[in-house]
């Protein structure tokens, strides 16, 4: 098969000003009496994306998923899906389908007819329907199981199962709630990339659900994280991580060092930040901030360097204090250094040779240091 | 395990004395030669035998199946959707009103419901017979049926209704295809209860009933008035043989499908490795 490199890195309908959005959220509205669980949302999904919905349990992200479905009816606002507006069209007649987060397999039935169910509705004929509940089991590999119920499978299985059901009548949009949630650590990242290859391979627009950004990370085109019922963020994972537009952003996705301080001076693209702690800042930073404002800068614990010596550039973007705890993972070590003001900060340096002559122990005073283009500057 | 203290052994005496000794007799004296009721002349099935040529009493036995049938049925049905209202609905107007009132006759007297029945037939000027006695039936019965599907639907997973109306099924077709094939053990063994409470009736039965309509307990009761018969020892036996054989029945039925799922969750781990 050929790899899904090409297509990936040139996918961007996004970006293009001329592409016309296959999903949109218009100012999307969501009240469950007084709770808002979804407030005055606007969002567009592109055909072929891979888009995650990113949150903490309650963030409204499930209840956006379960308006696109026909579950919950937005309370204003409204939602197009290729061109049609889907106010007041009931779910059984929307061209999306939805894989549930508890996998809702019919109990009574066997696999093949849990497959066959969307089918059935359709009115296909039954040559028709067996052929596609075979090509649906070959897709998931669970050919020896279609007379089995769904009691009688593993947790995987039964994931595979509810995967297959959702897909058989090819719907226009596939939409998975926590579709990984219920499996283990190392069944859940062959799966990852098992969803990944079908979603490509099927041509398929993906919105999935997920509180795991590890998750989304990987399997996403573009994220959206949601807080509160808003969308704080849509862009890359890329950029989600190495760009984040506000402190929530930073803080949520990944470790991060947080340095709170006043905007000193703005020259050409660079702002000096004097943080809290004495530490003082120079950072690329395209934001427009005025000498004065509160700012904060955010370092993730791997662009920053730990060292025994003093860097040239210090006492800029540098910092003396001592190893406090060290976290060996194998791949990479977490240092954890506590700064002279006892602000502690997290490095992780990867372990790239088997064996270090004379690492760095605990207790030992060392530099925590840092380029210009480390961090980002966010706005308080 | 514990092992048998004498304080033990007379409370499980004492409990099934108390519980079976009536029942035991009533059998015993069924299968009895002579035709008086408590002098023992010899083992006989004659009173069984004689059932077949007692008209009146076939009659009523006939008559109480049918009510019993047919208010089950309709019980089971208008249960079912009390149920389901209750379960699903749990924003409307006046749910704990109406769910009080649901459970209302469970604990009503049976004679203030066969007498406000009664009362209610005479004045809409309904003769009282058959169909008045399935009538009141129906209407004390549906609340036990709702008590018992409603148990069910609350450990009911929702969301593979949801699945089957993402999948292009109907709110109707969802109900008959899942909802309906997932808790019928709960609205059969809700039937069942229905079937079993409408047979042997007696308080709201003689309230509602009218001539021509007259049920077996009914029939049992104002014969027991002119002297118990071996007869009606030998009618009850049956009447007893037929409720512990469904008992019986039923219970297999559960304890069969419980160690079939166990048996199957098992097989499919095993297969996991």
């Amino acid at each position: 098969m050929k790899s899904l490199g090409s297509i990936r890195r040139s996918f961007a309908p996004w970006a293009d000003p001329t592409s016309k959005p296959f999903i949109s959220f218009k100012n999307v509205t969501k009240k469950f009496g007084d709770f808002i669980a979804v407030d005055d949302l606007s969002l567009n999904i592109y055909t072929r994306e891979f888009f995650a919905l990113l949150g903490a349990s309650g963030c409204g992200k499930s209840t956006l998923l379960r308006m696109l479905a026909g579950f919950e009816q937005p309370t204003s606002g409204e939602i197009i899906l290729d061109g049609q507006n889907l106010a007041g069209i009931p779910p059984y007649r929307r061209p999306v389908n939805m894989m549930f987060q508890s996998y809702a397999l019919f109990p009574h039935m066997t696999v093949e007819s849990n497959i066959a169910f969307g089918l059935k509705q359709d009115g296909m004929p039954k040559p028709d329907i067996a052929e596609r509940v075979a090509q649906m089991l070959k897709l998931v590999k669970l050919e020896k199981f279609a007379k089995r119920k769904p009691h009688q499978l593993s947790g995987g299985q039964r994931q595979r199962v509810a995967l297959a059901r959702s897909l058989a009548k090819r719907p226009k949009v596939l939409l998975l709630d926590e579709p990984l949630g219920a499996l283990d650590k190392k069944l859940r990242e062959e799966t990852q990339f098992e969803l990944m290859d079908l979603q490509q391979q099927l041509g398929l627009t993906f919105v999935v659900v997920t509180h795991d950004q590890e998750e989304a990370m990987t399997m996403a085109d573009r994220i959206a994280v949601m807080s509160q019922g808003k969308v704080v963020q849509v862009a890359t994972p890329a950029e989600i991580y190495e760009a984040p537009n506000s402190r929530f952003v930073a803080d949520f996705i990944g470790d991060v060092n947080i340095f709170d301080g006043t905007v000193a001076a703005t020259e050409d693209g660079r702002v000096r930040v004097e943080t809290a702690g004495g530490v003082p800042i120079r950072m690329a930073s395209s934001e427009k901030l005025s000498t004065g404002t509160r700012a904060a800068v955010a370092i993730r614990p791997e662009k920053i360097r730990v060292t025994r010596e003093a860097p040239q550039h210090a006492p800029l973007n540098a910092a003396e204090g001592e190893i406090w705890d060290i976290g060996y993972l194998g791949d990479m070590t977490v240092f954890h250094i506590r700064l002279k003001d006892g602000k502690v900060i997290k490095a992780s340096s990867l372990n790239a040779v088997r064996a270090v002559e004379d690492p760095l122990g605990y207790d030992q005073q060392v530099w925590v240091s840092f380029g210009e283009d480390a961090g980002v500057v966010l706005k308080d | 395990m514990a092992k048998w203290s004498r304080f033990n052994i007379v409370s499980i005496v004492l409990g099934f004395g108390f519980l079976y000794l009536p029942i035991v007799l009533l059998v015993i004296f069924s299968f009895n030669e002579s035709k008086l009721v408590t002098v023992w002349a010899g083992f006989s099935t004659r009173w069984y035998a004689q059932l077949w040529h007692n008209q009146s009493l076939l009659d009523a036995a006939w008559v109480t199946i049918r009510v019993a049938l047919l208010s089950a049925t309709c019980a089971t049905v208008l249960g079912t959707l009390a149920a389901l209202a209750l379960v699903r609905y749990t924003r409307f107007r006046g749910r704990v009103l109406f769910s009080g009132m649901v459970y209302a006759p469970l604990v009503m007297p049976e004679v203030i419901t066969g007498l406000s029945l009664l009362l209610l037939f005479v004045a809409v000027g309904l003769d009282r017979g058959f169909w008045t006695i399935t009538l009141a039936h129906i209407t004390f019965t549906m609340c036990f049926v709702a008590v018992v599907v409603q148990s069910r639907l609350l450990s009911f997973d929702q969301s593979i209704e949801e699945a089957a109306l993402d999948l292009g099924a109907t709110p109707v077709r969802t109900f008959f295809a899942i909802t309906l094939p997932v808790i019928a053990p709960a609205v059969f063994s809700g039937w069942m209860l229905a079937f079993t409470l409408s047979l042997d009736d007696l308080v709201i039965s003689s309230f509602t009933t009218g001539p021509g309509a007259t049920t077996l307990p009914m029939k049992i009761y104002s014969q027991v008035r002119l002297g118990v018969t071996p007869e009606i020892n030998a009618i009850c036996t049956i009447l007893i043989g037929v409720v512990a054989l469904g008992v019986l029945v039923a219970s297999i039925v559960t304890r069969h499908r419980e160690m079939q799922r166990e048996r199957d969750e098992r097989a499919a781990f095993a297969a996991i490795g």
